[in-house]
């Protein structure tokens, strides 16, 4: 099978591999590249569990052709920390309880990321209206909305390990 | 959160002397401990394990309800690019099971990968093996099925009329054995139909539930792969580890010495995780080829081919008094397993013990049915066997308390079990509560009840003549099955003899077996004393209930 | 097979090559074809994209706006001119389908989906196919027989704009909220004219295979007021000549139950 490479960069950092024919982003992230924080849920672009950043807005990964991201900034989750500096968000989705099973974490952090980046004090329903794209089956969504409500007004991030 | 908000409200004045208040986790927000694995996306689910030279299987899978199988023609599929090995029923060593063999209950009915017929929309009939999954699912497109369509059934009523297609081979009428002697489970406590003939009203229901599927975001999935001394690693999504570690042992006729699995990390289960069929498949995928091998549903096979909780129908019937005490009770339930036993028949097992709920009712009869049809396969899914047959309880509550113009919280009140009552499965009621809670919710819901309901107390007038066991019992030999021993794994009993395949090696050198370790002597220690079980205070007239029939509290698993 | 991906500058090049392979797909976002791809649909080896920056344009004239196929939702919603189709644009997908799906994809998605093509049946758009000249493709004339423009490539639509903000409205319903697969969604193009519905154009998205005309709903509003009693008679008509399908969202049956519930609350102004 031929393979085509690609060029961009993902979290800050540049990276190339090669892409097969019809190869979507998600694979190319996990399996290529050993990224594995976006994750497989749907492959149909119900769910949003492979929701990554490009260009600062959200995708869907597993519909995204890989090699469109030639030349673009990715961000997934695996770049929201700053070396042992958790972002607001990963913060207040631990204070908040906003993780059951964890597989929907990846994709709600990058959509309350787009949010926020965008609209850094957002009201309740512009939130919900960010993670509508994002399934969760555990916790009712609840603890999700309020813990990035909770990242909108939080103050430093705060260290871990 | 607000500090000071509340989220859980203790309501600390009932039972209060049977509860140590000194808890340090109970009450109190502590953090889990993956919940940084969470944030950072780094919690290991199956998938999250990065091995060069992963292979893919993906199955063929039937269209079809009921058929059988004339034919599979995978020549085409074979020569297709990066296909490295396609597996049949014939490649399994031991292809039939039943999930609960490892607990000697029920007959091995199920195939690994099935190569007579087919009883499902999805049974799988081959597994495509392939160096990456577009290259596996374009070989599943080439494979060429030759169907023999049969007449199918998806109601269990229908399914267990004669005449009926016969869903499940292994047992006679689409039903599963109970004991080796019946063809459903009884619970028969007291009289009810000399209790209906004296009571003033019958109020009938039917009540049922479509099957529920789990739907975690997380699909099933395995990645097994050779790893050193003649054994196979295996990351799992299951929720049943030792489930799975024994099914894949027996399945593949290994011993389970030879397998680690590796679990713990689950995007949701709920239940729907525990068939354990996904790690055989990529334990043999891996053992055939020498290859770490990947075995997942995409989210289509999840939600059609992944066990549901399984639908249920119950015919309620009760013999009530003018003054609103329900004196019989009687149920006809239908659990539909699917194809295939799976959990099912363990399900009416706790159904059957929970009956009739939590109220004492002096005559109680249930007959309570696992059936086949061709419908997908039922699993586990959250209080499964309970949640359904509750629904249909407190429904008929409703009813009942409309039929005798009482409230229903009285009505419940009146009914409920109080702590030393005689259950209808032989044993005293304790840490009883469903008075207290509906009196919270009464008062939560601004609902007014009386007085009498108002001072109820789960405490208070339970036990005395409420602690005896019915004086007669009405039995009966209905739905007697003869010839059919439903103890398979242990006792060598009714499962068909497979086409024995001896259990793949490894590609390398013959292995030597060591000597076996010296043992140490084992002495065996005596149980441990436990302390006596608090006991609510009893009358002092009460005489000790007769303990004729016990029923195993694994629920008759094990005979005696 | 594997997929073969083939990219072009310009959008004649792409044209040619999607009209001369009847086994390739044309890649707007990906949120349809990308599926397909996923799934291993057997139909299709080849994807071809363009890069031509036209695909990507939004320019207003006169009294219609032209749409280039691969505007995203997104891009409709943050354009000034659309602002009467961000309301549709809005309800379709979350942010990151929103950010992904286009103009052009949308015309060929499969019922249930379609949300956007709906609302320009109702808006009686144009459809402009590469190597074509001239007025371009009435949609009406697109979904009689869309299986005919499977090769075709759209360059653009040419939305004609509402002269009065309130003249058209849109809802989706879904049992799902914000985001969800629609039960169905209803496009309707109400002009005015002393006070009387002049050319009322009534679309449905997921009430067949294909978003339709509810003619027998015009009928009823032509000529009238937006009245309580103009509204009751085309609400009895809801599904006249209609046969809803029975899919994963709901039956038949039900559809054709709550049609007129929904109707109604749309020409009466209420919200979902």
């Amino acid at each position: 099978m031929s393979r085509k490479p690609i060029q961009f960069t993902l979290n800050g950092s540049e990276r190339a591999t090669f892409v097969a024919g019809g190869q979507n982003l998600l694979d190319v992230l996990r399996r290529g590249i050993g990224d594995l924080t976006p994750k497989y849920g749907c492959g149909q672009g119900t769910c949003g569990t492979c929701t990554v950043l490009i260009d600062g807005e959200p995708h869907l990964s597993c519909l995204t052709l890989a090699e469109t991201v030639e030349g673009r900034n990715v961000t997934t989750t695996a770049g929201l920390a700053t070396g042992n500096t958790l972002h607001p968000l990963q913060d207040a989705f631990m204070e908040g309880f906003a993780a059951q099973c964890g597989y929907c974490t990846p994709g709600m952090l990058m959509a309350a990321k787009a949010l926020l980046d965008r609209n850094p004090n957002p009201t309740r329903d512009e939130v919900v209206e960010a993670i509508s794209g994002n399934i969760c089956r555990c916790t009712g969504y609840e603890a999700i909305i309020e813990a990035i409500l909770a990242a909108s007004r939080a103050g430093a991030p705060r260290q871990y390990g | 959160m607000d500090e000071g908000e509340t989220v859980i409200e203790f309501r600390k004045e009932f039972f209060a002397d049977e509860r140590d208040d000194n808890l340090n986790e109970i009450g109190k927000p502590t953090q889990r401990q993956d919940a940084l694995g969470h944030v950072t996306g780094r919690s290991p689910y199956f998938d999250d394990h990065l091995f060069d030279g992963l292979l893919h299987i993906r199955c063929v899978r039937s269209p079809h309800h009921h058929a059988r199988i004339r034919r599979i023609d995978t020549s085409e599929a074979e020569r297709m690019p990066g296909v490295k090995r396609i597996l049949l029923g014939k490649d399994v060593p031991n292809n039939l099971n039943t999930l609960l063999s490892l607990l000697d209950f029920g007959i091995d009915d199920e195939p690994l990968i099935s190569d007579k017929k087919v009883s499902y929309v999805g049974e799988p009939v081959a597994a495509i093996i392939a160096e990456s999954e577009r290259e596996a699912r374009d070989a599943v497109a080439k494979v060429r099925v030759d169907w023999e369509v049969l007449p199918h059934v998806l109601d269990p009523e229908e399914a267990i009329k004669p005449g009926a297609p016969v869903v499940n081979e292994a047992y006679p009428g689409n039903l599963f054995v109970y004991h080796d002697r019946y063809n459903h489970q009884k619970l028969r406590y007291g009289d009810v139909e000399e209790a209906f003939a004296r009571a003033d009203h019958i109020v009938e229901g039917r009540y049922q539930m479509s099957p529920i599927e789990q739907a975690p975001t997380e699909t099933c999935g395995a990645i097994a792969a050779p790893e050193t001394n003649d054994r196979f690693v295996c990351y799992t999504s299951t929720q049943a580890l030792f489930f799975s570690l024994g099914t894949a042992a027996k399945l593949l006729k290994v011993s389970s010495n030879r397998l680690h699995f590796i679990g713990g990390t689950v995007g949701g289960g709920f239940g729907g995780k525990v068939d354990s069929l996904h790690e055989p498949m990529a334990i043999l995928g891996a053992m055939l080829t020498g290859r770490p091998c990947k075995y997942a549903f995409d989210r289509a096979e999840e939600m059609q081919v992944g066990a549901p909780r399984g639908a249920e129908r119950w015919y309620l019937k009760d013999g009530v008094t003018k003054d609103g005490r329900i004196i019989a009770r009687k149920f006809t339930g239908y659990f539909d397993a699917g194809a295939y036993t799976r959990l099912s028949s363990y399900a009416i097992i706790k159904s059957v013990g929970h009956l009739p709920g939590p109220y004492t009712i002096p005559n109680v009869y249930a007959d309570v049915f696992c059936v086949y049809t061709n419908r997908t396969p039922a699993t586990a899914m959250r209080g499964f066997g309970i949640t359904g047959v509750d629904f249909a309880i407190e429904a008929h509550m409703d009813k009942v308390a409309h039929a005798a113009g009482i409230d229903p919280i009285e009505l419940r009140i009146l009914n409920s079990y109080r702590d030393g009552d005689m259950k209808a499965h032989r044993r005293l009621a304790k840490n009883t509560a469903l008075i207290e809670c509906c009196q919270v919710a009464a008062e939560k819901a601004k609902w007014e009840i009386g007085a009498a309901a108002r001072q109820a107390s789960s405490l208070r007038d339970g036990g005395g003549a409420r602690a005896e066991l019915p004086a007669r019992t009405a039995t009966d030999q209905k739905g007697l099955v003869t010839g059919v021993r439903t103890g398979s794994y242990a006792h060598g009993g009714n499962s068909q003899p497979s086409a024995s395949q001896p259990a793949p090696t490894q590609p390398q050198a013959a292995r030597q077996t060591p000597p076996p370790p010296a043992q140490p002597r084992h002495e065996p220690t005596p149980p441990p004393v436990r302390p006596p079980p608090v006991q609510p205070p009893t009358p002092p007239a009460s005489p000790e209930p007769r303990r004729t029939t016990r029923f195993s509290s694994i629920s008759g698993l094990r005979r005696r | 097979m594997p997929i073969r991906v083939e990219t072009y500058g310009g959008i004649d090049d792409a044209a040619r090559a999607l009209r001369e392979n009847r086994t390739a797909r044309y890649l707007g976002g990906g949120t349809l074809v990308m599926r397909s791809v996923n799934e291993a649909d057997q139909s299709f080896d080849t994807i071809i994209r363009s890069t031509d920056k036209s695909f990507g344009q939004i320019q207003a004239q006169g009294d219609s706006v032209t749409i280039g196929a691969g505007v995203t939702m997104a891009g409709v919603i943050a354009h000034r001119d659309l602002a009467f189709l961000a309301p549709v644009a809005r309800v379709i997908g979350g942010p990151a389908v929103r950010a992904m799906a286009t103009v052009g994809g949308n015309l060929f998605a499969s019922s249930p989906y379609g949300d956007f093509t709906a609302a320009l049946l109702a808006l009686d758009a144009k459809i402009n196919f590469a190597g074509q000249t001239g007025p371009g493709t009435g949609i009406d004339e697109f979904l009689r027989d869309r299986s005919r423009f499977a090769q075709s490539l759209v360059v653009s639509v040419v939305v004609p704009r509402p002269r009065d903000a309130s003249a058209f409205r849109f809802l989706k319903i879904s049992r799902v909220k914000p985001k969800g697969i629609s039960l169905m969604s209803i496009a309707a193009l109400l002009p005015q004219s002393g006070g009387r519905i002049q050319g009322a154009r009534v679309a449905y998205g997921a009430m067949g295979p294909l978003p339709l005309r509810a003619t027998a709903v015009e009928r009823a509003l032509e000529g009238q007021g937006l009245d309580s009693g103009t509204i009751e008679r085309a609400a009895s008509v809801a599904t006249e000549g209609i046969e809803p399908p029975t899919n994963g969202i709901a039956t038949s049956w039900y559809r054709r139950e709550v049609a007129a519930v929904h109707l109604r609350r749309l020409l009466s102004g209420q919200g979902r």
